[in-house]
């Protein structure tokens, strides 16, 4: 290239202008539109199978919405509000269930069909199973919470017909088989993508959908997209009304809500507190708020090194956190509070339910005192920055109240990626999270949270061999259904948690959706992820 | 000239050489387990260290560092475990994206920049001379996510004029057949009119938000350089010798000013891939700054050290770009190479 010919080709190229305006969409496109759902949230999934090493919980959402279970939940309405019934199982991909005392036997629906066309057989079902359990990782453990834990436990009766034995009586096992992770893939075609390394065929299905459920992946960019579509031979459940889903993701929340507000998206899910409550007030958008099942944000303390090993030191903090300050200036309401029940009032059988602490600083100051602490010491209080929109401003205001009583606190912020690994050394001495449970059981609750046998739920160390015996009680309570020794174990276990006191709940958090005023079927369901089957566009 | 690219590339070894291994161990370096991060929240002990076999993180540096340089050398980046792709892929399919949005940003600021810069050179001490410096201090001034979220409240929000900002595309249109992966060539290639005019409608904001706050280096230096020539001794002969002021300031003062902007040009647009990042954020755009700054968070190796990777080439491919023009631009150069 000479010279004089690359000043005048720069010239060229700077002399070009550029014409436009916005697209305008044509009719075709307008019906698509209207059998379209957009759905904009900040991140999107690593994986969609939930069996893959390390899938997000984004990538729980395509799995629930690309595969079927043998069985899963009905509905109920709570506060007006569709939501999964804890206790009612409807049938997905089998046509019947059958209990016994020690098994359960499924039929399979015979017109099930897999997305390539396959007919669901009781051995893809045995194969899928086998598959949960052997894994490792998150999809081993959390059928093992069920007592599913071994490939013998499934037993293929005949093409269409599979029977799941119980390792012990469990009254967890039946629901434990309609969460996400016991889903039914098409095992052919996974065996056929699996090779000698990876047995289980886990790359193929962390980009390909291999099961028959009501949609399927039709475009996947990670980070950016999923195009789902709907599976018009779906034989789980009636058809659903949307043809077509288009998850994108949109990091920044200002634009999220931008788009809700200008109608370009159809829904979005986790947007600021405050960004909910103004958009509730505007009232053009509908936004529905509801409590995690099973779920608290709790203060813990790490109760094997002083001064968290003191029970006076746990309650003065008890009395000292500012819980109503925390409901209005951080969550601006959008949390059901977790204090202050009246003295007297009866304990329930339910998780959560409120403790009887409030703010009360004359209170603390003194317990402080007969702690043998009257000037207080110095501490750190560590929260995830993964959640520093809650997380932050309630650090602060729990440090500005610690401080009234001598705890001197320095806020120790933790980077997302490291936040689990240093929570799971429990030497944290002061710290916030949120712990939820899958399965909204009580006793589900504290095995995790405050059994003696140490889970990395049990963040605290809590040691107490009394409070083990209630739990250890229910849960044998439940599996005979003996009602009455359960509820009283239930209750006696939530009330020494309150009277030891390691954690202090300090409310229930929402998952709070914003819909465009045309959109309907929202469903609430324990993992807290949108079931697309329901919704429906007017 | 063919000597002078190869010495230049020769000398970019060393380098490449040096950030393989200076990325290598700082992403090791990086607090954070990715194993405990990628067990999930309900993993116990045994699943994390499970997972860290899997992932190969049990065995020590040095084997780790050795099947990462085996790897290199077939070409292979490695697994992002964020986004479950491989890493090149991701990159392949990223970088016309960030590409694609850098040069328009560019391109905006120099079609703003340059004139401004010749015209507030001509006539120092003039209001368009103010004007000059107050756009450029504003233009760098303002954090470059908070104009980008400025120009969508704005232009989409309350104006309606922009379509909203997803991305690349609006999510009713197919992107063209990657060709070059830049969707504004790509659809022109194959003549889809109407994706060509969404994809463009697309990259207006975040484009303007670039060239904003790129314009000002680019104005300052091309008013400081055209000032410098302006007042040299051949202009003034050219001038007494009756020549027009367009031909005077443009062919002879302009090309004689150009060296230093072309500099300036090269230093903008690497800081300008940096920026990106915020831009891309705020506009969805899929680019691979937001790709990198994801990984980082999730002390995700591979994808940082395949980011960082890809920015060395380009820099060293850049700085030799540069090198090249230089040649072009000025044949005194061509001597001394």
């Amino acid at each position: 290239m000479k010279r004089r010919d690359f000043l005048k080709s720069t010239a060229a190229v700077a002399g070009a202008s550029v014409v436009s305006g916005p697209a305008i969409l044509s009719s075709a496109k307008a019906q698509s539109r209207q059998e379209t759902l957009l759905i904009v949230s900040e991140s999107g999934p690593n994986n969609i199978d939930i069996h893959g090493v390390g899938t997000n919980v984004p990538g729980y959402e395509v799995s629930w919405n690309c595969y079927d279970r043998l069985i899963s939940h009905e509905m109920k309405s709570v506060n007006g509000v569709p939501y999964y019934d804890r206790d009612k199982f409807k049938m997905e991909l089998a046509e019947d269930m059958n209990v016994g005392p020690m098994s359960a036997t499924f039929k399979l629906k015979k017109n099930a069909k897999f997305h390539d066309g396959t007919p669901v057989k009781a051995q893809d079902v045995k194969w899928s199973l086998d598959r949960a359990v052997s894994v490792g990782g998150f999809p081993t453990f959390q059928m093992g919470a069920g007592s599913l834990t071994k490939p013998e436990q499934f037993v293929v009766v005949d093409d269409n017909t599979v029977r799941v034995d119980f390792l012990r009586k469990d009254r967890l096992t039946i629901p434990d088989l309609a969460v996400i992770v016991p889903a039914i893939y098409n095992s052919g075609l996974v065996k056929k993508n699996a090779t000698e390394k990876d047995p289980w065929g886990l790359e193929y299905t962390k980009i390909n959908s291999a099961g028959s459920g009501a949609y399927k992946v039709s475009r996947w960019t990670a980070g950016t997209e999923v195009v789902m579509d709907r599976n018009d031979d779906w034989a789980g459940g009636p058809l659903p009304k949307v043809k077509r889903v288009i998850w994108r993701m949109v990091p920044s929340a200002g634009n999220r809500r931008a788009l809700l507000e200008r109608g370009d998206a159809d829904i979005s899910y986790d947007l600021p507190n405050k960004d909910f409550v103004e958009l509730k007030d505007s009232g053009k958008l509908s936004i529905v708020s509801t409590p995690y099942s099973n779920g608290i944000q709790y203060l813990g303390m790490n109760v094997t090194k002083p001064p968290f090993d003191n029970i006076k030191v746990r309650q003065a903090v008890a009395y000292a956190v500012p819980y109503q300050k925390i409901m209005d200036a951080v969550l601006f309401g959008l949390s059901k509070p977790m204090f202050g029940a009246k003295p007297g009032t009866p304990t329930e059988v339910a998780w959560p339910q409120p403790h009887g602490f409030n703010t009360d600083i004359a209170k603390a100051k003194q317990l402080m005192a007969e702690a043998g602490y009257p000037n207080g010491f110095e501490t750190t209080l560590s929260f995830d920055l993964g959640f520093a929109g809650v997380n932050e401003p309630l650090c602060v205001l729990v440090q500005e109240s610690l401080n009234q009583i001598g705890i001197k606190v320095t806020i120790n912020k933790i980077p997302g990626a490291t936040w689990r690994t240093e929570l799971n050394k429990k030497a944290l001495p002061l710290y916030t999270n949120v712990f939820s449970g899958w399965l909204d059981y009580p006793e589900y609750f504290f095995i995790w949270c405050y059994h003696g046998k140490n889970s990395i739920f049990n963040t605290m160390s809590y040691q107490s061999k009394e409070l083990d015996g209630y739990i250890d009680g229910a849960v044998t309570a439940a599996a005979e259904g003996d009602k009455t020794a359960y509820e009283k174990d239930v209750k006696s276990f939530v009330d020494l948690s309150f009277k030891d006191i390691p954690r202090i709940p300090l409310f229930q958090p929402y998952v709070n959706i914003a819909m465009q005023k045309n959109v309907t079927g929202y469903q609430y369901w324990f993992h807290r992820r949108l079931d697309y089957r329901a919704f429906e566009k007017g | 000239m063919l000597t002078m690219v190869l010495k230049r590339m020769m000398l970019a070894v060393p380098s490449l050489i040096g950030v393989v291994i200076v990325t290598f161990l700082l992403t090791r370096a990086l607090p954070g387990d990715p194993a405990a991060y990628f067990a999930g929240p309900a993993a116990d002990k045994v699943a994390v260290e499970q997972i860290r076999v899997k992932l190969g993180l049990d065995q020590p540096l040095i084997v780790q560092f050795g099947r990462y340089v085996q790897d290199l050398g077939k070409g292979d980046l490695g697994n992002s475990l964020t986004t479950g792709q491989p890493v090149l892929t991701e990159i392949k399919n990223r970088l016309p994206a960030s590409a694609e949005l850098t040069l328009l940003g560019l391109f905006v600021a120099m079609a703003i920049a340059i004139p401004l810069g010749i015209l507030a050179a001509t006539r120092p001490g003039s209001l368009i001379d103010h004007a000059c410096r107050v756009i450029a201090t504003a233009g760098v001034s303002l954090p470059v996510f908070f104009l980008g979220l400025i120009l969508v409240y704005v232009f989409y929000y309350l104006l309606g004029w922009s379509p909203a900002p997803l991305g690349r595309l609006d999510v009713f249109y197919n992107p063209p057949a990657s060709i070059t992966g830049f969707y504004l060539i790509d659809s022109l290639l194959t003549g889809q009119w109407e994706t060509f005019r969404a994809a463009i409608s697309q990259l207006i904001l975040p484009a303007m938000t670039l060239g904003i706050f790129a314009l000002a280096p680019i104005a300052r230096m091309t008013r400081a350089s055209m000032l410098a020539v302006l007042s040299s001794d051949f202009v003034r002969t050219a001038r007494a010798s009756g020549l027009t002021p367009y031909t005077v300031t443009v062919t002879y003062a302009f090309r004689n000013a150009m060296l230093p902007v072309v500099t300036t040009l090269g230093m903008v647009f690497s800081f300008l891939l940096g920026a990106n990042v915020l831009v891309e954020k705020v506009f969805a755009w899929p680019g691979i700054g937001s790709y990198a700054v994801e990984a980082l968070i999730a002390s995700d190796f591979a994808p940082v050290q395949g980011f960082v990777m890809t920015m060395a080439i380009m820099y060293v491919a850049l700085n030799l770009l540069i090198d090249i023009l230089y040649v072009l631009i000025d044949p005194r150069m061509r001597i001394e190479a």
